[in-house]
């Protein structure tokens, strides 16, 4: 089956009308991790990752995205009638995050809400309705927020990357927007590549299976279906921003796909924060934001196990420089940073332990 | 309304009384006190009482203290006021005699708190203050005294070891009381030595947790004769209240409080401060006892840690406190400390301080504190 | 903590909402019906910018039960922009870093320890002003 008449467009033209991102200030140091291990002497992936601290989770980080989102443009707050987050790292398994968020933004009480669960793809899923929401005519504005405190098993490859962060998106009209969608491709199938059981604290995966079979043929599938339909190339784009499980995996993909280096430079987060999972490709999206110029074309492909991926073809307006500068920038949050190399904190703070 | 007189005081020791409950040592101190004034029972029995609700699962304590003391019938009520308690209950039975209501009444304070372990404890002792906006926060009483206190010393200019002489002079006049919880001296080394509870407050700036409960017995003044040669008048009998909260407060370092109930009392009892041989006053950390020097008049705004320090509380000083250890060194059951400090007034007056006696002492001013210095209960007895 | 308490507490731990007395103007947190000020009981809803400065602080070693992850960390005497005070938690700073008179704002973070069988208390707390976040805060509606 092709990708031949597959473009997700909405009837009127969106776009994303402001973002804000939130990483958390803790990192711990991926060296203290391989000595607890006995993995001293091989190679980590990455040097550190984020971690969120002793009073954060998916919730507040959330609402402190959305809040920059919030910060940058003044959009009246019954304006906005919808929220998502999109996160694997719930507070709560039943009780949304997402009206916590509404309610501490002042957003509620008439407005939809809910958390959605993809895996990594999550945050884009809450793109794609936020999308529709405003592209029907349902809402003027729509959250979309991509956000996680990625738990990963101790011991366990993903112990290396699995890290917390994410960014909102706020949706509306095109000629609100920071960054008109050109389009958009969900490609989506039943793929077992990574999964936790409801009542079990860490995930399982299929270490090399998640590779070519997982991230990169739904990556590859929905980037180059999207391009095909808009009739574009990598050469059109002068950004790139990917889902990010590790740095090997992203420079691979944009490699396949005929992106550059280059392209994907100021998206490419991992190497400094890990894999905020959820947050991940939406994060890097808001870092891309941060540097992007008027008339800058910008290609968005996520990916969440199970497996699928979203691409959108965004293109940045006139409106970006005035409107990003109202709040912290993705570069604030790296640089405000605690490194701690106590593996036993570490553990402490991503509640692996704690006091009965 | 009448004069109201003492005619008998009773106290347990302070202490951690792992075998003994909360009934026992109520009834232990009230009918020491009713023997001390030679009676079997009163007309009514007021308990002060702080947290007896949450710490050992019990209200209707003075129903409880009445029936095991051994007269269930009588009028009993508990009075609550914080870590004033002790002194609001015999606020109460003050009104109950004055008013000529009761012509004997018990009033007994009366705390146990070491049922539980410190966090059970720290977050009992947290509902004196905002429940939903300082409790809630996780904002305890040391943290709240802590911030006063380094607020003052950086207006004030004043050093950790400024505040030493309170703990110094505390625990040596603990020494020579028998019912003291703490019977050692403590020099200034150990003091600054101290580990830190919640900067710059540390253990030995503050009192202990403990369990005591201490009683008086009231009558009419003009009665008071044919029950004992030495009662004690209760010249004055005030409370005043201040915001619960530390937020809205005028000035943090003011315990506004304090001061109205002071005034009342030296207006109701028509003294200065000037007049007053012996002031025990709320110690329960060390910041408080010199806000409260300077709310009561015995030194100006900023000036109650240099009183302290040019040696004037010390029992042969200007204005002896704690004369028998107060909430530092005799301890803190804090439902029951105002009792205690009325109980160890009433003693001084008579002239059975022992060791710890103020020489030629005939008014002595009491005042129980409750929260973060949102209720003051000030007492004043004469002979 | 209870949830009905919850139910009732979440505009003032979420959003700083505070009261503004509709004939003097004075501003109340907690929020009140009676003025402090004037003593008129009509007052209106209003958001506080959540920024302040410290006035003191202090570290604290012996928390309360439910609030054991609060060993070592910092509660503070804090003056907000409209003039009034608060106390509560600081968040992201280590207790070197911070001194008297250091610019603040609020953020919303979880209140209390573990809390796996109840309900997680989400409130305010105060960091040192952010990067990026400027000078200015602003009371909103």
């Amino acid at each position: 089956m092709s990708a031949h008449g597959m473009l997700m467009r909405t009837e009127q033209p969106v776009g994303i009308a402001s973002y804000g991102a939130y990483v958390p200030r803790w990192r711990i140091r991926t060296e203290a991790i391989a000595a607890c291990w006995g993995w001293e002497g091989k190679r980590v992936p990455i040097r550190a990752k984020s971690v969120p601290g002793p009073d954060e989770d998916t919730a507040t980080m959330c609402i402190e995205a959305a809040q920059n989102a919030l910060r940058r443009v003044a959009v009246a707050p019954g304006q906005i009638r919808a929220v998502w987050v999109g996160t694997e790292s719930k507070p709560y398994a039943v009780k949304p995050t997402a009206t916590v968020v509404a309610e501490a933004l002042g957003l509620t009480p008439f407005i939809s809400a809910a958390d959605m669960e993809f895996a990594c793809k999550a945050g884009s899923e809450a793109m794609q309705t936020a999308m529709a929401y405003v592209g029907s005519g349902m809402a003027p504005y729509a959250l979309a927020i991509g956000m996680d405190t990625a738990q990963s098993r101790p011991g366990d490859s993903l112990e290396y990357t699995a890290a917390a962060g994410g960014a909102a998106f706020l949706f509306g009209r095109a000629e609100n927007a920071l960054a008109e969608v050109e389009g958009s491709l969900s490609f989506v199938t039943d793929t077992p590549d990574f999964f936790r059981h409801a009542h079990r604290h860490y995930p399982q995966h299929g270490q090399r299976f998640t590779g070519e079979v997982a991230y990169f043929y739904h990556s590859l599938e929905a980037a180059r279906g999207l391009l095909k339909e808009l009739g574009r190339e990598p050469k059109d784009y002068r950004w790139a921003v990917f889902h990010q499980p590790n740095p090997k995996f992203v420079r691979r993909l944009a490699q396949q796909l005929g992106f550059s280096q280059e392209q994907i430079e100021p998206g490419f987060l991992v190497p400094v924060i890990g894999n905020t999972y959820a947050g991940s490709s939406l994060l890097g999206l808001a870092a891309v934001l941060d540097i992007a110029e008027a008339g800058d074309r910008i290609l968005f492909t996520s990916y969440g196990s199970g497996a699928g991926s979203d691409a959108l073809s965004l293109v940045v307006t006139p409106r970006i420089g005035p409107i990003r500068a109202g709040a912290p920038r993705v570069r604030d949050y790296l640089e405000r940073k605690k490194e701690i190399g106590d593996y036993g904190l570490y553990l402490r703070l991503m509640k692996k332990i704690h006091r009965e | 309304m009448r004069d109201v007189s003492i005619i008998g005081v009773g106290q347990t020791p302070v202490g951690e009384h792992w075998d003994r409950s909360l009934r026992e040592l109520g009834v232990e101190a009230v009918r020491s006190a009713l023997a001390d004034a030679g009676l079997e029972r009163p007309q009514a029995l007021f308990a002060g009482n702080m947290l007896s609700g949450v710490l050992c699962n019990q209200e209707n304590l003075a129903t409880l203290l009445a029936d095991f003391a051994g007269f269930p019938g009588v009028e009993a009520i508990k009075i609550e006021a914080a870590c004033a308690s002790g002194a609001a209950v015999v606020r109460a039975a003050q009104w109950a005699v004055a008013s000529g209501a009761h012509d004997l009444v018990v009033a007994v304070g009366i705390e146990k708190m070491t049922d539980l372990g410190i966090d059970g404890i720290t977050a009992g002792l947290a509902t004196a203050a905002d429940a939903d906006y300082e409790a809630a926060h996780g904002i305890s009483f040391t943290a709240l005294n802590a911030l006063l206190m380094r607020l003052y010393m950086e207006r004030y200019g004043y050093s950790r070891a400024d505040f030493a002489p309170f703990v110094v002079t505390a625990h040596e006049n603990g020494v020579h009381n028998p019912q003291a919880m703490f019977r050692e001296t403590v020099t200034v080394d150990d003091f600054l030595n101290s580990p830190m509870v919640a900067d710059p407050i540390s253990i030995l700036d503050s009192s202990p947790v403990c369990d005591g409960a201490a009683a008086v017995v009231l009558c009419s003044s003009d009665r008071a004769r044919s029950f004992t040669d030495r009662p004690i008048k209760i010249l004055a009998s005030a409370t005043a209240t201040d915001t619960i909260g530390l937020g809205p407060r005028k000035d943090p370092l003011w315990f506004e409080a304090a001061y109205q109930s002071a005034q009342r009392a030296y207006r109701q009892a028509g003294l200065q401060p000037e007049d007053i041989d012996f002031f025990e006053l709320h110690d329960a950390f060390t910041i408080v006892s010199a806000m409260s020097l300077e709310a009561a008049g015995f030194a100006e705004r900023g000036q109650g840690v240099r009183f302290a320090l040019e040696c004037n509380i010390h029992r042969h000083g200007k204005l002896p406190i704690s004369t028998q250890g107060g909430l530092k060194a005799r301890g803190h059951p804090v439902g029951a400390s105002g009792t205690y400090q009325i109980v160890e007034a009433v003693n001084q007056l008579r002239g059975q301080g022992g060791a710890n006696q103020v020489e030629d002492c005939r008014l002595g001013m009491t005042q129980s504190i409750g929260g973060m210095a949102s209720v003051a209960v000030t007492h004043i007895l004469g002979l | 903590m209870e949830l009905p308490r919850y139910h009732r507490l979440r505009s003032a731990f979420y959003r700083l909402q505070a009261t503004r007395c509709g004939a003097c103007q004075a501003i109340h947190f907690p929020p009140r019906r009676r003025c402090l000020q004037c003593g008129s009981e009509n007052p209106e809803e209003v958001r506080l910018s959540g920024r302040g400065r410290v006035l003191s602080v202090t570290r604290v070693y012996q928390p309360a039960r439910g609030f054991s992850d609060a060993v070592g960390t910092l509660t503070a005497l804090i003056e907000l922009q409209e003039g009034i005070r608060i106390t509560a938690q600081l968040t992201d700073v280590e207790p070197e870093e911070v001194e008297t008179g250091q610019e603040v704002e609020m953020v919303v973070r979880r209140l209390r320890g573990d809390e796996e069988q109840g309900l997680i208390v989400y409130g305010y707390k105060f960091r040192p002003v952010m990067k990026g976040h400027g000078a200015e805060g602003r009371e909103r509606a």
